[in-house]
């Protein structure tokens, strides 16, 4: 699992961008499904054929970012951002574009109250000597991911881009173990989640599935001080019941919870107020498509340094084993 | 100018005197429908009102969308004071600063109106200090009382700008509703031409209150690729720091990477921009990713569809007045028709999707991995 996860979180893949992680997965599950397609969102969608329910699985491949906006006469970057970036979580941060160029995000030092660090106070040194110079390295609209490589330490992964490798891993994993079932799985990959669930939405109109599970991360409650939520890491892969974009549809929240119980896999109930899934858009899509969520519990999310639980993850892939062969 | 471009300036000008605030294009839909209706194929308006015109292709198997937006921002009458000033509410994104001294026409009749305010030798310290509050405005329509000014007009009117377009400086042109009525008179234009796959040029309506007439056109077409044709915010003046730009006046039509509404098909906008480039067309990057366009919806339809966004850059638009460069849309025109030239081929080789074959490693037609 990890080494699945360690190839993901590597590979660069901001919204509207994810080839590359569709290319990686692609090589990961081809051998394991019946058919790999892509759509005009840039959706990949693998196809374990199958004569009963269609079933759809969707993990987001993209990643928040940064959008180069402006090269100044220095050659500063500006930027804007892509997705859910916190200004001063980006502070200090090293970013790496497309081609391997590495910059560092800094502010305007002139600044009085450190809450007026928004994005346009805010630049991109790429060690440009000038303009000129940085326009040979970068153009406007190019843009940059968080560096954070993946470390594994006393079974947790801390990494950036865990939202939501983390859940095209457990896919991945899903895949390769395939499923003793006769339903009909679609393993999608989506893209444009960070920008407001975009690719889920087209994908699902294509597929026109009789069921959808999104599979995401989820903040926990556990660290010093937090924001009450009922989920902590390592206590088992979180069934969702409701984030901000969706309310799970009662059947296949129960289901997952049966599924849980029948095969002793520890789980937890999401309930969250803040933040959305691609079960968001899939639910509303097409007629109407019954669709809910397992989440995998992760620590500062939309920060480098997001931490799971590798068990969590593991439990999840056995959940959805589960959940499948329904 | 050459002669044809005279006359295609005199129909954006044309474009720009007609009213079609969000939710009421009919004027607006009307001008349009006797300009494209010996030239479409078929030509008809859904349930929501977007106009759609049809060119059949030569025989491909794949369909193009185009899209601008009809209507433009106003104001719409929510009731009549009993000293006979209107009350209003602003449709799309206006600010109250941009309204104070303005005239504007309301209704089908459209009846002349000023929005008043406090002079400023009734102002007090405060008041002169204090931003102008929607609440302290209202259109005055010269009626003596509510009687007077319920026989001209009535709640639930819509109310536009009152400006003519007027050519001025080097290239320029001021008039109303540049955003965008610079895009239906690209897309008259551009319905002329005949292309190997089908071609529907949309009009569309609401875009300004929440891109609505976009979303409902792209279902019904279910297009494979959309160009959408905008009028874009352009901020180039002194004063403005650098990266807050997002356009310049006269450096050519941009192409949208992201704003808030969509991140641009990468492929599609490589295909333009390298389009531009070769035949030597200027063209920038609409730099600052704020903003939406019809754009936002039409890529989500159906099974998503292959997007990008072509404006003509416009200072001060949701005003008044907004002022464009004739060069830039003059050149956003000729990108457009170069684009729609050599489409057809990006669809069946670069832009195409499906199966990701087993000797194939780019998933998304992307060549740079």
């Amino acid at each position: 699992m990890f080494d699945t996860i360690s190839r993901l979180v590597n590979v660069f893949g901001p919204s509207g961008r994810e080839n590359r992680v569709a290319e990686a997965i692609t090589q990961m599950i081809r051998d394991k499904v019946d058919e790999v397609r892509t759509d005009a969102m840039g959706n990949l969608i693998a196809v374990k054929k199958g004569s009963g329910r269609k079933i759809m699985l969707a993990a987001h491949m993209d990643e928040i970012g940064l959008i180069v906006t402006t090269i100044d006469e220095k050659g500063f970057l500006r930027f804007g951002t892509v997705g859910g970036v916190v200004p001063l979580v980006a502070l200090g941060q090293r970013v790496v574009f497309e081609n391997d160029l590495t910059g560092v995000v800094w502010y305007e030092e002139n600044m009085e109250n450190m809450k007026d660090a928004k994005p346009d106070k805010m630049y991109i040194d790429i060690g440009a000597r000038s303009r000129e110079h940085a326009k040979e390295l970068v153009e406007t609209g190019d843009m940059a991911v968080f560096e954070g490589r993946p470390v594994e330490r006393n079974g947790l992964v801390v990494s950036k881009a865990l939202d939501d490798r983390i859940g095209c891993a457990v896919l991945v994993e899903l895949a390769r173990k395939c499923p003793e079932t006769s339903n009909e799985i679609y393993y999608v990959f989506t893209t444009q989640e960070e920008v407001g669930l975009r690719g889920a939405r087209t994908a699902a109109y294509a597929i026109r599935p009789d069921m959808a599970i999104a599979v995401d991360v989820t903040g926990t409650g556990d660290t010093p001080k937090s924001v009450a939520r009922a989920v902590s890491l390592g206590e088992g892969p979180a069934i969702k019941v409701k984030d901000n974009s969706v309310i799970a549809h009662p059947a296949i929240r129960e289901k997952l919870v049966e599924c849980a119980r029948e095969n002793g896999i520890p789980y937890q109930l999401e309930v969250v107020d803040k933040g959305g899934t691609d079960a968001g858009s899939i639910h509303i899509t097409a007629g109407g498509i019954p669709s809910g969520g397992v989440s995998i519990p992760t620590r500062f999310i939309h920060s480098t340094s997001e931490t799971v639980d590798l068990k969590d993850a593991e439990n999840a892939v056995r959940l959805l084993e589960a959940f499948v062969r329904l | 100018m050459t002669e044809h471009e005279s006359i295609l300036i005199g129909t954006l000008k044309k474009l720009t005197m007609l009213d079609g605030v969000s939710g009421d294009e009919k004027p607006v839909r009307d001008f349009i429908t006797e300009k494209i209706r010996d030239r479409a194929d078929s030509l008809h308006v859904d349930n929501i009102g977007n106009l759609i015109a049809f060119r059949k292709g030569t025989g491909m198997n794949k369909k193009v969308m185009l899209a601008a937006h009809m209507d433009e921002v106003g104001l719409l009458v929510t009731g009549i004071n009993d000293n006979g000033l209107l009350k209003f509410k602003t449709v799309g994104g206006i600010e109250p600063r941009v309204l104070v001294g303005k005239r504007v026409r309301i209704g089908k009749d459209r009846v002349p109106g000023v929005i008043g305010y406090k002079p400023v030798h009734l102002q007090d310290a405060s008041e002169r200090k204090s931003p102008v509050k929607k609440s302290g405005l209202a259109i005055d329509i010269g009626a003596k009382d509510r009687e007077q000014a319920e026989q001209s007009v009535a709640v639930g009117d819509t109310a536009a700008f009152d400006y003519d377009p007027v050519e001025f400086g080097n290239n320029k042109l001021m008039a109303k509703a540049l955003d965008n009525r610079v895009g239906c008179a690209m897309l008259i234009e551009l319905l002329g031409g005949r292309y190997p796959f089908d071609l529907y040029c949309c009009f569309t309506v609401q875009e300004e209150i929440g891109l609505k007439g976009a979303k409902a056109a792209a279902y019904a077409v279910e297009p494979d690729a959309a160009i959408i044709l905008e009028g874009t915010t352009c901020y180039d003046l002194t004063g403005t720091d650098e990266h807050m730009v997002s356009t310049r006046l006269g450096d050519g039509p941009a192409l949208t990477v992201m704003d808030r509404s969509v991140i641009s098909d990468r492929g599609l906008f490589r295909f333009i921009s390298r389009t531009a480039e070769r035949l030597g067309i200027p063209w920038q990057v609409k730099s600052t990713v704020t903003g939406g366009t019809d754009a936002g919806r039409i890529q989500v339809s159906g099974r998503g569809v292959k997007v990008c966004t072509l404006s003509v850059p416009c200072r001060y638009i949701h005003t008044p007045v907004s002022v464009m460069d004739k060069r830039d849309f003059f050149h956003a025109l000729k990108l457009a028709e170069e684009t729609l030239a050599g489409l057809a081929g990006w669809l069946e080789g670069e832009g195409s999707v499906g199966e990701v074959g087993l000797g194939q490693n780019q998933p998304g037609g992307e060549s740079d991995v």
